[in-house]
């Protein structure tokens, strides 16, 4: 079966700062794929080059079978990028702007309704309003339009959920598995953690390397400790004990509760209690739980 | 009689015909940690920058570190801290021109700024790094020294909008305990946040919804009142379908 992308040992560096460090990823068709990274891990340089937009440094790839450097013309017909930045003309409307990108491709938005018609309908309304005076959610679906009003095969989404709201971000992705249900392939970068479970497939990014790769639940099953999840009425300083408590590996807030990785050589949950209520807070409870995508980018990022 | 950090009355703001802030009502307790959610687009950041004293009021009165938010702007001013991600740095000073910079703007002495210099870099273990340009740290260094700076001249409130947005996990929850830190010495917070599991990190949490509080409370009542697992569930259930900001 041949992958809708293939990226080889690609690099790239700005002056002495390594941006990208050898990455290779793998697409299949039709897949979600999610690049999960803070900022400056890299994402937006892989996408920069991905689109043909940027050369690398050394590195091959193919999306489509075509090739990234020489193939670039075809190869921007044939994909649609969302820009982490608003990069729509301000000062179009909203429909100007959509049939200035429809022209670019060589159709006509008539021609592609079809397949903006469920986004697009959400902001027709406002279709003889300037891009500029647009609030963020309404700038996001136009943009979106935009990006699959020419039918692209893949759809490049660099960060379009930062800076969004719980809400938002939800509906977003409900909208993105629908682009992947009419057969695009979809390549989605993101700062957030829990927006990892919606993907088919995850890299792992941090400081221009990929730091684990699978799926979501093959990322997890490779967590190598048991986790405990603390609960108590004062958080900040049970924190503070669990870290000196002998065993414990590693331990980081999580909303409502602390998880905690230990040596089960040194110590145990019920030790991890007593320890607590030696201290003074016999309130706590702790439970045996399962890693989450976020549990493991932090144990990897320590390798 | 010791007042609130933050006391607002019948707080209005209009933009023509828009009304972005309508008529709420809030008090932060001093040394709280208050987290101020909502959808974007509710009015979150119009509210803020009233009680940061940028922006006036069209109605209402309150108080911020017991100053007049309709008279007292610059009083409020010199009394807050205030980051974002968005800007708090400025990348082509090195760290220490950063804090030298802002303890000025703040009044601080030149023998004040000097202590405060060696005290922030032994705090934050930066001494080595004190002559680089501020825009060639690691994003979790930037963050740290962005939060010292704001508090460089001991505020009485911090005003911390969207601090974590884009940082790794780990910069993120190791920034939370910063903030612990400075509320334990008696700092009132005030955060915005888009990450609902760090709601539950604050002491009192308000949504905005449409320019209103829709909901105010700690995140263990919240959850209660909206028979819900987290603060993420409490968030959906009260903000709801968005869409709402579109139809406006």
């Amino acid at each position: 079966m041949n992958n809708t992308i293939d990226i080889e040992g690609i690099s790239k560096s700005y002056g002495d700062v390594h941006a990208l460090n050898g990455i290779s990823l793998h697409v299949g068709p039709g897949e979600i794929f999610g690049l999960i990274g803070p900022d400056g891990a890299g994402k937006t340089t892989l996408f920069r080059i991905m689109t043909t937009l940027m050369l690398p440094d050394s590195g091959t790839g193919t999306v489509c079978g075509l090739d990234i450097v020489k193939d670039c013309s075809r190869l921007r017909r044939i994909i649609g990028y969302m820009p982490g930045r608003f990069s729509l003309y301000q000062d179009l409307t909203v429909k100007e702007n959509l049939d200035y990108f429809a022209t670019l491709f060589g159709t006509t938005v008539k021609d592609n309704y079809e397949n903006i018609k469920e986004i697009y309908s959400q902001i027709e309304p406002f279709a003889d309003r300037r891009a500029g005076k647009l609030s963020g959610g309404m700038k996001q679906k136009l943009a979106l339009c935009c990006a699959l009003v020419h039918k692209p095969s893949v759809l490049f989404l660099d960060e379009p959920t930062t800076g969004v709201d719980a809400v938002s971000r939800k509906d977003f992705w409900a909208m993105l598995s629908r682009i992947r249900a009419s057969g695009v392939t979809v390549l989605v970068s993101t700062p957030y953690m829990d927006e990892a479970a919606r993907c088919d497939r995850l890299a792992l990014i941090r400081d221009g390397s990929v730091i684990g790769m699978g799926s979501p639940e093959e990322i997890t099953a490779g967590f190598p400790f048991r986790l405990l999840a603390v609960k108590g009425s004062r958080m900040y300083p049970v924190l503070k004990i669990l870290r000196g408590t002998e065993g414990v590996i590693s331990c980081f807030s999580f909303g409502d509760s602390h998880h905690l990785t230990y040596d089960p050589e040194v110590t145990g949950r019920e030790r991890i209690l007593e320890t607590l209520a030696d201290a003074g807070f016999d309130d706590c409870t702790a439970r045996e739980i399962r890693p989450g995508v976020e549990d493991c980018f932090m144990w990897l990022s320590h390798n | 009689m010791v007042s609130d950090a933050v006391e607002i009355r019948n707080l209005t703001k209009r933009f023509g015909d828009f009304t972005a802030v309508d008529n709420i009502s809030f008090n932060v307790r001093r040394g709280e940690i208050f987290g101020f959610l909502g959808a974007n687009g509710a009015g979150k950041t119009t509210a803020m920058r009233i009680l940061c004293g940028l922006s006036r009021p069209t109605s209402g009165e309150g108080t911020v570190a017991g100053y007049d938010i309709n008279t007292q702007q610059e009083k409020i001013k010199r009394r807050i801290g205030y980051m974002s991600q968005k800007f708090s740095l400025y990348p082509d000073l090195t760290v220490r021109e950063n804090i030298r910079l802002f303890g000025g703007i703040y009044g601080l002495k030149d023998k004040e700024i000097k202590e405060k210099t060696d005290t922030l870099l032994s705090m934050l273990d930066m001494r080595q790094e004190r002559d680089k340009f501020a825009g060639s740290l690691p994003l979790g260094w930037k963050q740290k020294l962005a939060f010292s700076i704001a508090m460089i001249h001991d505020p009485e409130i911090i005003f911390l909008d969207e601090p974590t947005g884009g940082v790794d996990p780990e910069t993120r929850r190791r920034f939370w305990e910063m903030i612990y830190d400075a509320s334990e010495k008696g700092t009132t917070v005030f955060v915005t946040t888009h990450y609902m599991d760090e709601a539950e990190y604050c002491d009192r949490v308000s949504v905005m919804v449409d320019g209103r509080i829709a909901a105010l409370d700690s995140p263990e009542r919240l959850k209660e009142m909206y028979r819900a697992e987290n603060m993420d569930e409490v968030f959906r259930t009260i903000v709801g379908r968005s869409g709402k900001e579109d139809s406006r």
